[in-house]
Formats: structure tokens, sequence, C-alpha cells
């Protein structure tokens, strides 16, 4: 399938305002993780150190270590009560193991192959039976060797609780750097533990609500280049772009259908009213879906396609609305709780809605189950915004303001609330944070 | 249970490497989300590359500055986007210097605070821009005098957060830009 048919656009070339990357000081490409919160009872686990080669080593273990301590569902035994460092199943005493407490056990190694490939072997271990409950390898350069680590963390964590694992998935964010004349917004793609940044686009002016495309190879975003809004399509890869609205008043808030054929957008026009369109990109068609006289905005879609979620004021505060495509039918209010729900996110599985809640003054991030109609916050604000599911619908990523003087990070929390972690830059803000879907190894 | 993890995070990339003066950047994927490289090589922002100046007819210029008209910044109350007070002042103000001036056009920008959703913000400065944009058009502005853009929550004046600050970026800043040619 041809996802995005590009050739009914025209390529816009960037101008000046646009800044190139160059010159920017590496420091703000840093992200200091923390984790905030645990569950109760995680499983525990120990991730042996991998025998690596001294020169490609980037602590495999290390980062299958953070990855499951991360979410929130295991606990990892500490090096320093590892009975020895075994890195073949065959090494493993395993009465020495159940001795520490801990239920599995991953050993492994990064073998060198020719042509400058490695290969990650690793062993997943229940320590009480001895038996080996998965066993994989994973082949890739020497430079993804960190995301070979996440397959393995992937892995691990499926077989534990199954669960897809996304580790091995990527994150787009807005990161604003600078002060005054030197403010600039810069859309940044990492690895969702933050590292392995890509500066996509940087502008004086500003970016927001990036989003991608089904297939994680376009994002979508919005652009105030020379104080007006348009919205682009930007191929992550290339860095080729389209601009495919850019009409009069607000253009913003993208979505693209579960099938990439299509973008939901909200476009202001000249009445000032902000409503919901969907654009065909293959025909350029546009088609309206509201048509109250309020801000209706932030549409994105059900995973079947077939019916829209919003953010509209038409009943005084903003709440949560849904509306089927078929034509002839009306929109539907979702949310009932306070005085400003917004922000809809759909799970991957169409089961719960996320969106940004107050409470008592503070803006939470909450979800809805959408059968049950069960409501629940997840974050204690007080000023947090910008839900996004992960792929496998385990988590949420959102920014987070809680400097008093400052601009947000970005943090995530599990879908049940008992795990949370941060991502902080060591100078500028980081927002507007959106998570990848599945990568297509 | 509650752990803390410090991670630095490697300056790995931010597209420093290779560091072109095109100004866009591709990304240049090296790792293993590199599954299906395409065929696409083709980078973005070739071409024009015309500078800032390139929309020059909508260059900010300083505008007129006497009495009220100095004031260029409408603010609001939460989640609304009904002129008040001095508000309505300022508003009639320019109004007035616009339907004098044919020749003048201003640019509406509204603003909000970084409170909620970015979007639904977006909406909400557009719908401030838009009350000040109606008030000037009732007072005998011309629309082709009138642009108007909502930034949201992304340009605060003051990127604090408190109820002080919010209250200074519940706004509409009046910008002045370059005086169309006389007519012909």
């Amino acid at each position: 399938m041809k996802l995005i048919p590009t050739a009914a656009w025209i390529r816009t070339t960037a101008i000046a305002a646009l800044l190139a990357a160059c010159g920017l000081p590496t420091a703000q490409a840093q992200l200091t993780i923390k984790i905030t919160s645990g569950v109760n009872h995680p499983v525990p686990i120990a991730i042996v150190p991998f025998a690596e080669a001294p020169s490609d080593s980037v602590g495999v273990a290390g980062v299958i270590q953070h990855d499951l301590v991360g979410s929130g569902r295991f606990s990892a035994l500490a090096r320093s009560q590892m009975p020895a460092t075994p890195t073949h199943a065959a090494q493993v005493a395993f009465p020495d193991w159940k001795s520490t407490g801990v239920d599995y056990m991953v050993v492994g190694r990064v073998v060198p192959l020719s042509g400058g490939q490695l290969a990650v072997d690793f062993n997943l271990l229940n320590t009480l039976t001895g038996q080996s409950v998965v066993r994989k390898r994973f082949t890739g350069t020497a430079a993804a060797l960190r995301n070979a680590a996440h397959r393995v963390s992937d892995a691990v964590y499926q077989a534990i609780t199954g669960i897809r694992g996304a580790f091995d998935t990527r994150i787009a964010y807005i990161a604003v750097v600078g002060a005054g004349a030197a403010e600039r917004f810069q859309l940044v793609v990492a690895d969702a533990d933050g590292y392995n940044q890509h500066l996509i686009l940087e502008s004086r002016f500003p970016i927001m609500s990036p989003v991608w495309s089904p297939d994680g190879k376009w994002l979508a975003y919005v652009s105030f280049e020379d104080h007006l809004s348009a919205v682009y399509l930007q191929r992550v890869r290339t860095g080729q772009r389209y601009r495919v609205s850019a009409r009069a008043g607000e253009n913003g808030a993208p979505s693209f259908s579960p099938n990439g054929q299509e973008l939901a957008l909200t476009l202001s026009g000249v009445s000032g009213y902000p409503q919901i369109y969907v654009l065909d990109l293959h025909t350029r068609q546009l088609t309206r879906i509201t048509h109250t006289p309020a801000i209706n905005t932030g549409a994105v879609w059900a995973p079947d396609g077939r019916s829209l979620y919003f953010t509209s004021d038409r009943a005084g505060s903003p709440q949560i609305y849904s509306k089927s495509l078929a034509s002839g039918s009306f929109p539907r209010r979702i949310t009932f709780t306070d005085s400003y729900n917004a922000s809809p996110r759909i799970s991957p599985h169409g089961t719960h809605l996320a969106m940004v809640t107050q409470v008592d003054g503070r803006y939470c991030i909450a979800v809805q189950n959408l059968k049950s109609g069960a409501f629940r916050v997840l974050t204690q604000g007080p000023l947090d915004s910008t839900p996004s599911f992960a792929p496998n619908g385990a988590t949420i990523i959102y920014a987070k303001r809680s400097d008093p003087n400052g601009g947000a990070i970005l943090a995530t929390v599990s879908v049940d609330g008992m795990t949370g972690m941060t991502l902080k830059p060591t100078h500028g803000a980081v927002q507007d944070p959106t998570w990848g879907p599945f990568p297509q190894h | 249970m509650r752990r803390i993890v410090t991670v630095m995070v490697l300056a790995a990339a931010l597209g420093l490497a290779a560091c072109a003066s095109k100004p866009v950047k591709p990304a240049s994927q090296s790792a293993a989300g590199a599954a299906g490289a395409g065929a696409e090589s083709q980078g973005a922002g070739s071409g024009a590359n015309t500078g800032e100046g390139a929309l020059g007819n909508q260059q900010s210029v300083p505008g007129p500055q006497q009495g009220l008209l100095a004031d260029r910044t409408i603010h609001f109350a939460f989640n609304s986007a009904v002129i008040r007070g001095r508000g309505i002042q300022i508003v009639a103000a320019h109004a007035k210097y616009l339907a004098d001036h044919a020749s003048a056009r201003v640019r509406l920008e509204g603003n909000t605070d970084d409170r909620g959703s970015p979007e639904y913000n977006i909406g909400l400065g557009m719908r401030r821009a838009e009350s000040v944009r109606q008030a000037m058009l009732l007072q005998g502005v011309s629309p082709s005098q009138i642009t108007v853009v909502s930034y949201g929550e992304e340009r605060p004046v003051d990127p604090a957060n408190n109820p002080i600050a919010w209250a200074k970026n519940r706004r509409v800043d009046i910008v002045y830009l370059t005086p169309t040619q006389p007519a012909q």
C-alpha cells in the first residue's frame, strides 16, 4: 500500500526562518530519566551483563534493565547481588539464582558477524524451573545495538506479561530552546527511551501537534512559518515535506486516518470558529465534519476509521465528543466529568479514551473506559497535557509542567496509573510528545 | 516501591553530524528503525532560501504611537474571548486609526495561557483574535486591513506557571504591518 499519496501535493521548500541544525550545543540533546513510582508487586528478574566486545559495548543488559524496570512491571536484581555473570544458559547454577529471589533471569552475548553486523543472542530463563522461556537472536549494525537491546526487552516483556512490548518504538516531540529572539522550536524524533535523537525541523516560529502516520514513515505537524499556520507532512527519513493546508485562519491539529489515506484537521476559515474537516490525501477533497459555531478541534480517529473524537466547547466548557463519519449522524458527547476535558486520544484497541481533565484547578491526564464509562485520573498535574498512547496501549506519554518558572518535560504513566517516569532535558523545554507505531521489522 | 534511576542520554544526534546549510534537516536514520530503507534520498530544503523577507509585505512596522495607540495588547479572562474594560478602548482607538488610514494593516495575534490542551488553546486564541477583528469591522475597518493568527499557548510573554503570568499571556497582540501601496 502506498501510504501517503504525495504526488497530489506540491513540495514546499523551506524558508530561512527555519534554521539549520548546525552549532547547537550538544548538552540540550540530553534527557535525564527518573522513575517516579512503581507497582506493588513487580516481577523480580536478573538481567545479567551480556558478553560484549568493549569497543562496541553500549551496555545491552543496562538498556534492557532500564526498559523493564521503567515499565513498572519488573524489579531488577542489583549486579552486586548476582552470584555470577553467566552468558549462556549452560553456565547458570540455578539454585544460586533461586536463592536471590528472582523468578526470571536473562543471559546473553553480543556476537560480531561478518560485514560489520552484530548479533544479540539472549535467553530468558525461569530460575525456578531452570527452563528456557524464550531465546532469540537479533541482528543489526553496531549503530543499532540499542535497538536490538530494546527488541530483547520487548521479547522478555511479552513472554512474561503476555502484552507486546513497545520499547523498540520511537517518539516525536517539540523542544523549545533559547529565549526571546533566540528562541527556537525543534521537531525531534527519538527512541522511546529518549536516546537517538534526530532533529527533523527547526524554526523560530512555533511548531506543534506532531503526529505519526500509521506506518511510522511520516509526521504531520503544524508550523507557523511567517506568522501563518499551516499543516505539513514530512517524511522522517529524508526530510521531504509537503504543505497540505495553508488556508486563511487556523490550520491545525492533524491526525492520520488508520489507513493513512486521510487527514483530519482543524480549519477556522474566515468565520473564526475552528471546525473539523477530513482531507482526502489522494483527491485533496475536503469534507466538513462539524458545523457548530463553537471551537471544534483536536480530532482523532477511532481505530476502525469510522468515527472521530474531538474537543468542542459547544456546551460552554471544552468537552469531548464523537461523531460517526456516516452521513446524517450527530455528534455524541462522551465526557461529563468536570468542567474541562480536552485532547482526546483513543487507545490502540479502541477501548479507552485518554484526555486532559481539570480536577480542582489542576490539569491532569485521565482515562475513560469507553464501554463502562469508568473514569480514572492517572496523574497529579498541575499542568499536564498532550497524552499519547504507546502502540501496545500499556503506557501514556505526556507533557508535564512542574517547574514554576519554566517549560514542560516529558513523562510517562502506565494506563493503570501505577507507574510513572520523567524524561527531563538538561535545558530548554520539551512538549507535545507523540508515540509512534510499532516498527516494521 | 520508589526508584530513582538516572541515565544521561548521550548527545548522540540532533543531526549534528554532517551538518549542512539546508534549513530542514532529514533525520538520517542509522538505527534499527531503519528497516525498509526507502528509495527517497532527496533532501528537503533545496531550492529557494528566500529569507524572512519572502513575504516582505508582512513585515511588522512600529505603527502609530500616540496615546492609546501605543498600547497593543488586549487581555482576556480565563477561557473567555470577551473584550472588556480597557481592552474596549484600546480596540476602539486602533479601529479608528485603521478606519482613518485605509492603507494601514494589522495582524491580530491571539494567545492563551499554557494550561490544558494546546489544540483547544489555538482555537481559544483564534476566538480572541476574532473578537477583536469583529469589533474593528463594526467600527469601520475594512476586512482587507486585518489578518489573524492564533499562537495558542506557544508564545507566552511570561513563561512562568502562576496566575499573574497566565493573566499576562491571555491576550491579543495588535501588530502593525507594512502599509499597502496606494491604489493606482
